[in-house]
């Protein structure tokens, strides 16, 4: 188990981390579109396209929430090696990771407040697979109209509606990565 | 310039971390240009690092330069529009020591162009990043100075005072009289500085097919526009936004859309006014347009 936790980092952290960014950068200023990640290779059930957001965003100053199967020892294992992010309970994460069924409600999570709404979490949910159709988006970063697999409909209207408090997803699905900030608009 | 240096393999020095931060502050860099990029127009908090180059040198710009860049890259470097002046240079120079990428000065093929105080004339394109150096990143803070209360105002959309401002012009000077630094609204929510550039620039944030990051190293904020992003100038009815820009051609390449500088040129009061954005006048003069002073 220790070896397995050493392992499966980003091999040149800082080009890695770069490139990883981008991807994520990328996939949440245009929400819709689904972007490769690599790089990582964390334990099971932690996906690689997870694992690598993970690595690029969270240190020892984001409170992480793992939901569900994610919250195991070698996931925590690995996260306290290659990361050393606390791991909390929901009410107090910046980062939750998790499947969809074992993130919600999205009411458990902080959504920012009026002064500071940047002041919120930020969810990475493990989907089994992310296309390009399903539900209608519009809003910033999308030129006309942008098709995304969500995994429902109404969770991502009411946190639209919340606007500008609310939270924001990055979706990630084997090495792909996808996000919906809360300034976007489901159909 | 680079020619001189020891060079790693990839071209960047190995004394520095990739693009010279730590890792640690990109992460928290990069976390803020997220929440910028879900909040638009929102100016979000960072802990704006100490850089080798003073404040007003375009800090906040370097930062997020450095947490955007990776190594196939191509950087350009703006200051007014030129990419010859000492802070576009110098920073241009950083970057490529610290990072190791390519550098031009054309805007077509820059991927990543960080500007103080213009936006290109060539439009940009998908994949491109703009990175703008900012000052003051609070739009009301020259009518409010406290941070606490320009929050709530934010928090509020209680903008009352930015229109009082700009209706104060119209009553003093007959028109609105803000030249540069235009505040302008955001998705119909958060009204935001666009950063010192001309008047003429503004339209040029609405619906840009780049991405839009700022960075005010001093003022410690980051705030972003994703591209394709509704942002419209404020304005009144009867005294609609007009982008303005001095009425003549461009002395060297005769170019009669682009946004200008008037240049003295002798000490008998002798002046010229010349494209701003050197890259797009030279582009222009290559393919044989002429000015009227050209010597």
């Amino acid at each position: 188990m220790i070896a397995d936790a050493l392992a499966g980092g980003f091999a040149d952290p800082a080009i890695d981390a770069a490139h990883a960014f981008r991807a994520v950068m990328d996939a949440m200023a245009r929400p819709g579109t689904i972007r490769p990640v690599a790089g990582a290779e964390p334990p099971a059930p932690l996906s690689p396209a997870a694992g690598a957001v993970l690595l690029t965003l969270c240190d020892t100053d984001t409170p992480l929430h793992l939901a569900g199967s994610l919250d195991d020892a070698d996931v925590r294992a690995w996260i306290a090696f290659h990361i050393g992010a606390p791991i909390v309970g929901s009410d107090t994460c910046t980062f939750a990771c998790g499947s969809w069924a074992d993130l919600v409600p999205l009411s458990r999570y902080s959504t920012g407040t009026p002064e500071y709404p940047d002041r919120s979490a930020t969810l990475i949910v493990e989907v089994p697979e992310l296309t390009n159709d399903g539900a209608v988006l519009m809003g910033p970063g999308i030129r006309d109209r942008a098709h995304l697999s969500l995994p429902e409909k109404d969770a991502f209207r009411a946190n639209a509606r919340a606007y500008p408090l609310g939270l924001d997803f990055i979706f990630t699905s084997g090495t792909r990565i996808a996000a919906l900030p809360r300034s976007t608009e489901v159909l | 310039m680079s020619g001189c240096m020891r060079q790693e393999p990839d071209g960047a020095r190995a004394d520095y971390n990739f693009a010279y931060l730590d890792e640690q502050t990109k992460r928290m860099i990069r976390r803020a240009i997220l929440k910028g990029l879900a909040i638009p127009g929102y100016q979000v908090p960072f802990a704006s690092r100490e850089m080798p180059m003073p404040y007003g040198w375009g800090t906040g710009g370097v930062q997020v330069s450095a947490a955007v860049m990776v190594p196939e890259d191509r950087f350009k470097v703006i200051d007014q529009g030129a990419d010859d002046t000492t802070n576009a240079v110098s920073i241009r120079a950083f970057f490529e020591r610290t990072a190791g990428v390519a550098t031009t000065t054309r805007t077509r093929e820059a991927s990543v162009i960080q500007t103080r105080h213009r936006i290109p004339e060539e439009p940009l394109r998908e994949g491109q990043i703009l990175v703008y150096q900012v000052p003051i990143p609070e739009p009301l803070r020259f009518l409010e100075p406290r941070e606490s209360e320009t929050r709530k105002l934010h928090a509020l959309e209680d903008y009352g005072l930015m229109h009082v401002k700009l209706y104060e012009d119209i009553a003093r000077h007959g028109h609105i009289a803000t030249a540069y630094d235009y505040p302008v609204r955001v998705e119909a929510r958060y009204v935001m500085d666009p950063s010192p550039i001309p008047k003429f620039d503004t339209p040029k944030l609405a619906d840009c097919p780049a991405i839009q990051l700022f960075g005010a190293g001093r003022e410690q904020r980051i705030h972003a526009l994703p591209p394709y992003t509704r942002v419209v100038p404020l304005d009144f009815e009867d005294h609609p936004f007009e982008a303005s820009k001095p009425d003549h051609p461009c002395g060297l390449c005769g170019a009669t859309d682009s946004y200008l500088d008037e240049v003295i040129v002798d000490d008998a009061g002798g002046r010229i006014f010349v494209c701003s954005d050197t890259d797009h006048c030279e582009a222009r003069r290559d393919s044989g347009h002429v000015g009227e002073d050209t010597a």
